[in-house]
This record gives structure tokens, C-alpha cells and sequence, in this order.
């Protein structure tokens, strides 16, 4: 019989029933909550009389729409304010720990979670956001929910779920110089399509990606959703369990020992059979950029805007044709010539202090383009103070750049962080789509040292440029 | 959740792939915590356009869309079925669909119709030749038809989804029944306490 993957480990330890024709029942070890996707879910328990089952499993954060204005500025957006109140009381007369804004653990919910090593290998992690993938780095079982599912998950601290397919990618061999982990999934979202994953659990392998730091396998692992699949996976080795020692959520002495030898199983075995199987050659990567508006449409940093003509499939040429519309692109021109407006460094894709220091370091002694507004968020207050215990604040506000609160922010546009109609944008962010970043904003998907060296330069570049 | 059976009502072609569920609710509409009123925010930033397809007279009332490949990708956010049927519509046609939003759907009601691209290509045409022409979707038979013209064809739902919709069955009623194997479950569980590693305020106990 064949060995099992990471996934199906995970997956049988988790099963709390599994009757005939109907779903798997599966126990969730951790539900990750923050302020959008949750009132109509405690509404829902109110009207039915239903508690939550396991409040103490159950950890949530203000981070979609809370400014990143100074904390002495008011929430303004009378909205956001009240959705921030609610997830607070929510959270009050649930029993729930919850990190409202200016909390020293708060943060975007996908990066505090295994800032806090609370997200731990083998577990079974959900949120009410698509990005919940991001943990899977952990070697957890981690995906996106929606809110009758959240509701479902407080009340039962479990779902039901039908098996996934399992894909392995294997990004083999050592990239190139200059390609980040964004680099890395970009090509793979790029080689995958939008809808290449749909169905699957990917598992990430291959030299690339163990030779990641931690942060970068989080970062391949979040935007797994942009390839359709719900969860992405990267197997458990001394990288992972060195990240995890000393963190608050991680046992100490010889309970960690002991976790950390139980950590080690989760691996798919050596001969595990996946249902579908892509490898890429790392030393093929280059640095990537989006172009048009979905996260699949990516060319190389150094190419061109592409063209419809010679697409042989009509629906792929009309979106193309719409997306360069959208974009206001023409084919051919080089990406390195377009000038942009704006440049986001931050999200739950790449807002960790990694990011932070590698894009401080293009930026370090430089100045931002006059005319760019480009803003720097942390991933979290943790992150934040650690970036500025290391000086990058000073290195970010020195060029130009502002330095600003931690949260979503500019990610999808709900808090005052928006373009406006028109403006175009180098963001380390994860989407790519129509308005995303607000209303007729133009965004394309870039690495944050792309989106240093874009800021300074004033135009799509690479770090080498602004040195030369 | 209502029980659905069977549909029928007039479609409306939306010839588009990857609707995402960004432009299907943009994100301002998200900070609501209610869970009613999202019709008016569906499509919003594409109904500006006063010939996009759900302004143009014909197709008002409609309520079954009928889109291109891969609807509803990207964001989990329920509230883009929420708007989707809050304006109306009760079920949706298109060759594939994102997978979350394919879950949220069942959850509410909101039937999904997977047909092969050129049975959609065929649809949207027979739609647009005569927008007032009727389908009808059959949850139990599984089949889509055009009676007018005596189009059928027939899709694929898991029997639980289909149950579900049949019944009008709420998942957690469900689940709920399950609680004697749940708490048996919890017994050997791994799953730590968060209270371990948190005090009250939210200060981690071992910083």
C-alpha cells in the first residue's frame, strides 16, 4: 500500500466521524476570526440560542478595516467603527480573546497567528478569509471559510468537508539571485491559471522551496488561493521548528522536545501517491509582475505587456483585450518604462519583518520618486516594533516612504488606504483584481524589493537599478 | 434555509470568465454587519455602466446568471452570494466556479449549475435570441431545460448539497446531532487551550 501524504495525515487525525454519504465531520483545532466576515455569524447564534463550543480554540483580531492612521486618530468611518465595536463585543459575551486595534497582538490575522506560535504543525486552522492558506507553511491543514461556515465552526468547532485532491509542486533546484518567494509563486500562479488548483490541496517541495526561510514559505503558501486550491502545504523540517521555539503558543523544555518530535511526522512519506503532479525549474524564475487583472496574467519583470493577437482561444483573447483595457496597457510596451503612482509594501503575502528588511535595504540611503506616494505597513504591532528595534522605520521614513500602523490597509481597500480612480500601483499584495485597491485603481503584483526599487525610480525596477 | 426543488425563471448572460467575488461585492460593501441589503451593492462598480447586461430592460427580474468559466474565484466572502440573492437571483450557471464561494452557496440556498463550456456558449446564445424565453432547473432530477426550444441537459450536485437544498436542511442542526461524537473526539484531542497561552486582556502569559 502506498504511503500517505501531509495532507492525509493531517486529514485522518482530524476525523471525528465519518458516516456513509455524507461528509467527513472534521475537527478544527483553530478558528481565526477578525471583524468582516464574522457578525452575521454570531447574529446567527444569537437567533438560534447557540453558544460557542470552544471559545478557548477560538482567537480574533481587528485587522480588514481598521486604519492605519496613528493611534491617537479616531476610527472616522462611522462604519468601520461599528464593525470594529462588534467584534469586540461579540467576542465579549462569547468568552473569546480578541486583539483590538492598537493591542500589542494585533495584526493581520494571517501573520499573527504563527508570529504568536499559535499555529503549529498537524493542526487543522480556519478563518473566514481565503488567505488562511499562508499557515499551511506550518505543515497545517489551513483554509478559507465562509460565514454560515464560521457560524458552523462556533458552534461546533467543526466541518464538514469532503477529501481533496492532492497536487504536488516541485519547484526543483536553486533560483536565481534576486527571485524572492513571491517570485516563486507568482510563476507557479502564472503556470497553474486561476483555476489550475480548484479542487486540490497543494503540497510545495523541491529544493526552492526548503531552502525558504519560514516567512518565505508563508508566502508561497498564502496566495495558493490564487491558483484556485483552498490550502497549500509545505512538509515539516528544523526550519520550521526553529521558527516555532520560544514563541508564547509553543511549549518550552522538554514538552517542546516532545512536540517537535511529533511535529517531525508530519511529512508526506516517500512513497506517497499524489493525484496530480506539476514541477517547475527554479533556475528558469526570474522576478515576476502581474500585468492585468487577474494574478495568472504575470510576465517576467524584464518583458513586455503582452498581446491578444495569436491567442488562439476566443475567451483567453477577450480577457485579455478586457484586461489591458482595464489596465490601460498597450502590447508590447516594456513593463520597466510604465511609471506608477503608488507602492504598497504590505498584506498577509509579504508584511513580515523579512519583507520588511529586504525591502529597507533597496531603499536604504535612496529617495522615493517625487510624485509616488509609497506606504509601508507592518504585518502586526509585533513586527512593527521589531522592524523599528532595528532601525527600518528610520531607513523607510529617511526615503520617503511612509511608516504606518498595522492591518490590511491597502491590501482590498476597506480601510481610508485606497487608489483612486486611475492611480497605478506596485503592491507585494495578493490580488490583482478590478478595483480591488479601490475603485478604478490599477495594481500590479511585485516582490517588496520590486516595490522599493519601484518606488525610487518611479517606475516598475528592479533593485539593480537603483544603485546603477 | 428554504428547500428548493425547482426553478424557473428567465436567465440573464454574463459574458465574462473569472468573476471574481471582488467585483461581485466590492469590498466597501463589506463592513455591514447585517446580512440583508447586498443586492444593491452586486456588481456595483460594473452597473455604472448603463449597457452592462443587468441594466439593459430585457433581462430585469431575471433570476438565473448564467456566466463564463471560473465565477466566483478569489475572496471567501459570503456576502457575494448574499448579493447575488438578495437582487434576486436563485442559482447561477457556468462551466466552473471557485471553490469557496461554491461551499458559501450551498450553505444559503444559491444553486449552482455546472454545464460544459460549450453548454453555456449554447445557453447565453439561446438567452440572448429571445431574452424572455424560461428555464427551468430541477434540484431533484438534476437537469436544466429550456422547454421552449427542448433543451436539456443534466448536472452534477454531492447528494449531501443536494439533500440539503431539498430539505432546506441548516448544517449546523446537522453537525449538532454529531455532539455526543464531538465531545468523544475532544477527549483525545491536541487541540491546546488558547487560555494557556493568554490571560484575560490578551498579554501572552510566556511573551
Amino acid at each position: 500500500m502506498a504511503g500517505k501524504t501531509l495532507y492525509e495525515k493531517i486529514w485522518e487525525d482530524h476525523v471525528v466521524t465519518a458516516p456513509n454519504e455524507e461528509p467527513t465531520l472534521l475537527y478544527i483545532d483553530l478558528h481565526l476570526v477578525h471583524e468582516v466576515t464574522s457578525p452575521q455569524a454570531f447574529d446567527g447564534l444569537r437567533l438560534n440560542g447557540r453558544r460557542v463550543r470552544r471559545p478557548d480554540l477560538t482567537l480574533a483580531t481587528a485587522d480588514h478595516n481598521v486604519p492605519t492612521d496613528p493611534l491617537s486618530v479616531p476610527v472616522m468611518d462611522p462604519i468601520s467603527k461599528r464593525q470594529l465595536e462588534v467584534l469586540d463585543e461579540n467576542c465579549a459575551e462569547f468568552g473569546i480573546t480578541v486583539f483590538p486595534r492598537g493591542h500589542e497582538n494585533q495584526g493581520i490575522v494571517h501573520i499573527i497567528g504563527p508570529e504568536l506560535g499559535v499555529t503549529q504543525p498537524g493542526m487543522t486552522i480556519v478563518c473566514g478569509d481565503s488567505h488562511t492558506s499562508t499557515h499551511g507553511a506550518f505543515g497545517a491543514l489551513a483554509f478559507g471559510i465562509g460565514t454560515s461556515e464560521v457560524e458552523h465552526v462556533l458552534a461546533t468547532q467543526t466541518l464538514p468537508q469532503q477529501r481533496a485532491k492532492t497536487m504536488s509542486v516541485t519547484v526543483e533546484g536553486t533560483p536565481p539571485a534576486g527571485v524572492s518567494a513571491k517570485d516563486i509563486v507568482l510563476g507557479i500562479v502564472g503556470r497553474l491559471g486561476t483555476g489550475g488548483g480548484a479542487g486540490y490541496v497543494i503540497e510545495y517541495r523541491g529544493e526552492a522551496i526548503e531552502r525558504l526561510s519560514m516567512e518565505g514559505r508563508m508566502t508561497v503558501c498564502n496566495m495558493s488561493i490564487e491558483a484556485g486550491a483552498r490550502a497549500g502545504l509545505v512538509a515539516v523540517d528544523e526550519t520550521t521548528i526553529d521558527y516555532l521555539r520560544g514563541r508564547p503558543g509553543v511549549p518550552e523544555g522538554d514538552a517542546f522536545d516532545e512536540a517537535a518530535a511529533r511535529w517531525r511526522s508530519f511529512v508526506s512519506d516517500d512513497d506517497a501517491v499524489f493525484d496530480a503532479e506539476v514541477t517547475l525549474d527554479a533556475a528558469a524564475l526570474v522576478p515576476f509582475i502581474t500585468w492585468g487583472t487577474n494574478p495568472a496574467q504575470v510576465v517576467a519583470l524584464s518583458g513586455v505587456v503582452p498581446s491578444p493577437e495569436g491567442v488562439e482561444d476566443a475567451d483567453e483573447r477577450n480577457t485579455i483585450t478586457r484586461a489591458l483595457e482595464y489596465m490601460d496597457l498597450t502590447p508590447g510596451t516594456p513593463l520597466r518604462s510604465i511609471p506608477i503612482d503608488v507602492v504598497f509594501i504590505g498584506s498577509c503575502t509579504n508584511a513580515r519583518i523579512e519583507d520588511l528588511r529586504a525591502a529597507a535595504e533597496v531603499a536604504r540611503g535612496a529617495s522615493v520618486k517625487a510624485g509616488v506616494r509609497a506606504l509601508v505597513v507592518p504585518g502586526s504591532r509585533r513586527v512593527k516594533n521589531q522592524a523599528e528595534a532595528e532601525g527600518l522605520d528610520r531607513v523607510f521614513i529617511a526615503a520617503g516612504f511612509e511608516w504606518r500602523e498595522p492591518g490590511c490597509s491597502m491590501c482590498l481597500g476597506m480601510n481610508p488606504d485606497i487608489l483612486t480612480p486611475g492611480q497605478r500601483c506596485a503592491s507585494t499584495s495578493n490580488r490583482n483584481f478590478e478595483g480591488r485597491q479601490g475603485r478604478g485603481g490599477r495594481t500590479h503584483l511585485v516582490s517588496p524589493v520590486v516595490a522599493a526599487a519601484s518606488a525610487i525610480m518611479g517606475r516598475f525596477a528592479s533593485p539593480e537599478e537603483v544603485n546603477a | 434555509m428554504k428547500p428548493v426543488r425547482v426553478l424557473e425563471g428567465r436567465a440573464v448572460p454574463l459574458e465574462r470568465s473569472d468573476v471574481d467575488t471582488d467585483q461581485i461585492i466590492p469590498s466597501d460593501w463589506l463592513k455591514r454587519v447585517e446580512r440583508t441589503g447586498f443586492g444593491r451593492g452586486l456588481f456595483s462598480e460594473w452597473r455604472d455602466d448603463t449597457t452592462f447586461v443587468l441594466n439593459q430592460p430585457q433581462y430585469v427580474g431575471a433570476s438565473i446568471l448564467v456566466a463564463g468559466p471560473r465565477f466566483g474565484t478569489g475572496s471567501s466572502r459570503e456576502h457575494a452570494v448574499w448579493a447575488l440573492m438578495d437582487y434576486g437571483f436563485e442559482a447561477v450557471i457556468a462551466p466552473s466556479f471557485g471553490d469557496i464561494f461554491r461551499n458559501n452557496s450551498s450553505k444559503q440556498g444559491l444553486v449552482i449549475v455546472q454545464l460544459a463550456l460549450e453548454d453555456v456558449e449554447g445557453l447565453m446564445a439561446a438567452v440572448k435570441e429571445d431574452p424572455s424565453r424560461l428555464l427551468v432547473i430541477d434540484v431533484e432530477r438534476l437537469s436544466v431545460e429550456v422547454p421552449e426550444t427542448g433543451w436539456r441537459r443534466t448536472f452534477v450536485l454531492d447528494p449531501m448539497t443536494q439533500e440539503r437544498l431539498l430539505e432546506g436542511w441548516d448544517d449546523i442542526g446537522i453537525s449538532l446531532r454529531r455532539e455526543d461524537e464531538i465531545a468523544r473526539y475532544e477527549v483525545t484531542s491536541r487541540a491546546h487551550p488558547l487560555t494557556d497561552v493568554f490571560d484575560a486582556s490578551g498579554h501572552a502569559r510566556h511573551p
